[in-house]
């Protein structure tokens, strides 16, 4: 335990060392060689496999397992990436349980779906340790894209793009690219620095330039973009974060959960790095997860989950609110913010609403109120648009794409969470950017 | 209560399950750990002439073959007979009868194809008061290269030379252990039993590479990047030894030659099958140098609660009640007419069975029905081979149902006559017997 442990208010240093080296270790240690083995064997090689069709990328998953099966894990990983060029982040962060493995047979048949996310992990990170390149490029094109946003989506676009002979030049308004992988995932999902490993990975194709601390609408406008390149492809996620509209929300300690996983995952030290002894996290999505989890694994003593409709409706998946569940954090359902206590300038507590549903079905505060005593609150609301699309259409707060990914401005597409479509995972945004990339090479090529 | 009890040629052990000759029995340590484990007998380890012992490899001597999580399928060795002195084996083969007098001591002898090779160890083995011998004319390696093993196996009138002068020079019984590596078994059975073998014992081990190291080029097990044919066991090898043991038991000159099975037996299931098929007891070694001599334990359990189940007081009540079954292919009745039949609440939609029969047999299983994954048989393409059957991977998901005498085979669409009729009478049979059709 460390000496900030017991301490009212936001303190850092609430654990010794050791203890934070084991609350952030691996979420999910890596299969061994044996292991594999053991879990690919039990793969039953499907015909016109479920999984494969459940994959977002469409990973021939039953190809690669009997590749691992028979060592050959070069192969595995080739037909990994041949699919999804960050497949090692995948196999990392998919919701596997309601994807790839919600759909394996072994599921329906005895509910122990086989561990496909850590098969893939398996091979990815022999793969990438053994610095395997799968994919030569074509001859030069002469073409130029741009690509905004150095996430998923856009290193998957890049990498299909330079795969097709065509010069990249990624922008990202962060000083690291990698994107929600570098900045918005938890930390024990993705250790040991690899989204950076990752970046590395994908860019060694050639061809790929990654320029940082390059924001569209600041340093260069999408206009500008789409006459000095061939073609434009807009990644760039969700920057903006919803706000509560509750009173007192400009209070100190009312933190965005966005910022406050970035933070965590930048941090050289976590005992540095201060935490709330009460916190309380509003939302029911997967950030909302990871920042309550998280609060608890930096030693908050109390965190509580608040979401204003119930446990089905939220959009974190069973395994994330059990895991959350299983680290100490109280999920409580059917509360919406109403006002932040406020103490001397600092959060004190957060009164809350009773939320039902009334006879029509729409959401309504039942009247009655609760008030959580807390020193921290965080903001997992949702996330917007940090752009106002610079003339291109947008649809619900989100750039519209035809299945393609062309948005209505020609030689511009979009893909990953910024545009409409999708649901928000990693995975999809990756077949997203790799999709769109198709695209652009056809029309680039006149194919 | 089952008695297990067994009493095969004169020899008493208080259960069917012995050790074959394998290192398991090459001296008094192991044998009596066996005896201790519950095993009703043992094959001692093969003695040969007087005289410097052989000399075995110093490398590897066995290899394998793995299923998932390392499960061993199939196992090989390079070993000779005993590296023992002879009399030390002797003294201590006397010592454990002594000791164990209720349990089978046979010993396993190999001497070199000569009237006075055998007639000098026979008199020794018989002191030490064993129960009787068994002649290992099967040993695959090393020892064939020298006249002797399967060497000796492979040519009939040897066996039966041999087998003559063990009668003629002992009052012991004799086995004859035979060799699979022959185009047919049942020849050199029958010169055993022509020279008055008491019984056989087979199978003994199959001639084998069990695999190649892909970056030495050396077969395993490797001795200095060189590697030899070895002999080859264990539960992949139990359908070569049933069909032998079965057509020994059905063979008209060798039927009622006691046999002891041997072959891949791993379970007590292993063991009742092959004396379904005509073993009067069995023989086991690679289970137990697998999982050591504890699965006896589940061996005496299993057969003893099946033969309760089933009503059976005595081994003898079952022994070979199916070799009466195992027939020529032509005697099979073709109008018995059987189709899959996929149960849909078991099915786990995997789609093996679809694309097996698609790719490689009859196109006679969908995939969709209504635009929905699923799986079913077309009876109008079915020949009812049972590949879906073995390849399914949920137990009873799938089963072969016979069509019932009135019905049409809508393949052929004619109708299930219920009638036995066979290749010998059929109208497509050249060489029939009768110009009445089959039906």
């Amino acid at each position: 335990m460390g000496e900030g442990a017991l301490k009212d208010g936001i303190a850092a240093g609430r654990l010794g060392a050791d203890q934070y080296a084991a609350n952030f270790t691996d979420l999910h240690p890596p299969l061994d060689r044996h292991e594999a083995f053991v879990e690919a064997d039990r793969c039953y090689f499907c015909y016109d496999a479920p999984c494969q069709n459940a994959c977002p990328t469409s990973i021939d998953i039953p190809l690669f397992i009997r590749e691992i099966v028979t060592d050959n894990p070069l192969g595995a990983a080739e037909t990994i990436f041949e699919q999804n060029i960050l497949g090692g982040m995948c196999a990392r962060v998919c919701p596997t349980e309601q994807l790839c493995e919600e759909a394996c047979v072994r599921e329906a048949a005895e509910g122990k779906p086989v561990k496909i996310g850590l098969l893939q992990r398996y091979a990815t990170d022999i793969a990438m340790a053994a610095e395997a390149q799968f994919f030569t490029r074509a001859a030069p094109t002469g073409k130029r894209v741009a690509v905004v946003g150095a996430g998923p989506a856009g290193l998957a676009c890049a990498h299909r793009l330079a795969l097709h002979g065509h010069d990249v030049v990624i922008y990202d308004a962060r000083p690291k690219a990698g994107g929600l992988n570098e900045y918005g995932i938890a930390s024990y999902k993705a250790p040991g620095g690899f989204a950076q490993a990752e970046v590395d990975y994908v860019t060694a194709i050639g061809g790929i330039t990654i320029e940082t601390g390059k924001i569209l609408g600041e340093h260069f406008s999408l206009s500008e973009l789409a006459g000095r390149f061939d073609a434009v492809f807009l990644g760039l996620g969700l920057g903006g974060v919803n706000v509560l509209r509750a009173d007192g929300e400009d209070a100190q300690g009312v933190d965005s959960a966005i910022d406050f996983i970035a933070d965590l995952r930048q941090a050289a030290d976590l005992a540095t790095l201060p935490i709330g002894r009460k916190v309380v996290v509003i939302g029911g999505g997967m950030t909302a997860i990871d920042a309550a989890v998280q609060s608890k694994l930096l030693g908050a003593e109390e965190v509580t989950m608040v979401y204003r409709r119930g446990k089905e409706q939220m959009n974190a998946s069973g395994f994330e609110q059990d895991l959350a569940a299983a680290k100490g954090v109280t999920i409580r359902h059917w509360l919406a913010p109403r006002r932040i206590v406020v103490r001397g300038g600092e959060v004190a507590g957060i009164e809350l609403s009773y939320m039902a549903l009334d006879p029509a079905g729409a959401l309504k505060p039942t009247g009655e109120t609760t008030i959580i005593a807390c020193d921290q609150v965080f903001k997992a609301i949702g996330q917007t648009l940090s752009t106002d699309g610079e003339g291109v259409q947008l649809a619900g707060g989100k750039i519209e794409v035809d299945a393609e990914g062309r948005t209505s401005m020609p030689k511009v597409w979009a893909g990953g969470d910024c545009a409409t479509g999708g649901d928000d995972l990693t995975v999809t945004a990756v077949a997203e950017g790799r999709d769109a990339a198709e695209s652009i090479n056809r029309t680039l090529m006149g194919l | 209560m089952a008695d297990l009890r067994n009493n095969f040629v004169g020899i008493k052990s208080p259960n069917p399950f012995w050790l074959a000759s394998a290192p398991p029995t090459d001296k008094a340590y192991n044998v009596e750990r066996a005896f201790k484990a519950g095993w009703g007998g043992v094959v001692w380890k093969t003695l040969g002439e007087a005289g410097p012992p052989v000399v075995n490899v110093n490398g590897p001597r066995y290899g394998a073959i793995w299923a998932g999580d390392r499960r061993l399928m199939g196992f090989n060795n390079i070993e000779l007979i005993t590296d023992r002195d002879l009399q030390k084996n002797l003294q201590e083969i006397k010592a454990v009868k002594m000791a164990w007098p209720d349990c089978a001591v046979v010993v396993s002898i190999m001497v070199p194809c000569d009237e006075d090779s055998w007639k000098a160890i026979l008199p020794l083995v018989e002191e030490t008061g064993a129960d009787g011998i068994e002649l290992n004319f099967g040993c695959p390696h090393g020892m064939s290269e020298r006249g002797m093993g399967a060497a000796v196996g492979q040519v009939p009138e040897y066996v039966e030379m041999v087998v003559r002068w063990c009668k003629q020079y002992s009052r012991m019984p004799v086995i004859t252990k035979l060799t699979p590596n022959v185009t047919d078994v049942r020849k050199p059975a029958r010169a055993a039993k022509n020279g008055g073998t008491d019984a056989v014992s087979l199978i003994n081990t199959i001639n084998s590479i069990v695999s190649v190291d892909l970056d030495s080029f050396s077969p395993n097990p490797s001795i200095d990047g060189k590697g030899s044919h070895g002999g080859y066991c264990g539960p992949a090898a139990k359908p070569i030894a049933l069909h032998m043991v079965a057509e020994i038991a059905r063979d008209a000159e060798t039927n009622g030659l006691p046999i002891s099975g041997i072959g891949g037996i791993t379970t007590w299931r292993d063991a009742a099958e092959f004396m379904a098929l005509g073993a009067g007891n069995v023989q086991v070694c690679t289970a137990a140098m697998v999982y050591g001599f504890k699965i006896v334990d589940e061996m005496i359990s299993g057969l003893s609660n099946w033969m309760d189940e089933k009503g059976y007081r005595t081994i003898d009540d079952f022994v070979g009640r199916a070799s009466r079954n195992v027939t020529d292919w032509q005697y099979l009745n073709l109008e018995y007419i059987t189709k899959a039949r996929i149960d849909q609440d078991l099915c786990i939609k995997c789609g093996r069975c679809h694309i097996v029969c698609e790719d490689t047999s009859h196109q006679a299983i969908m995939k969709e029905k209504n635009g929905v994954r699923h799986f079913e048989v077309m009876d109008n393409e079915c020949v009812g081979c049972n590949l879906c059957v073995n390849v399914c991977p949920v137990e009873d998901c799938i089963e072969m149902v016979a069509l019932p005498p009135g019905t049409i085979d809508e393949r052929t669409g004619r109708v299930v006559t219920g009638k036995y009729a066979n290749w010998t009478t059929h109208p497509n049979n050249p060489m029939r017997k009768s110009v009445e059709p089959a039906e």
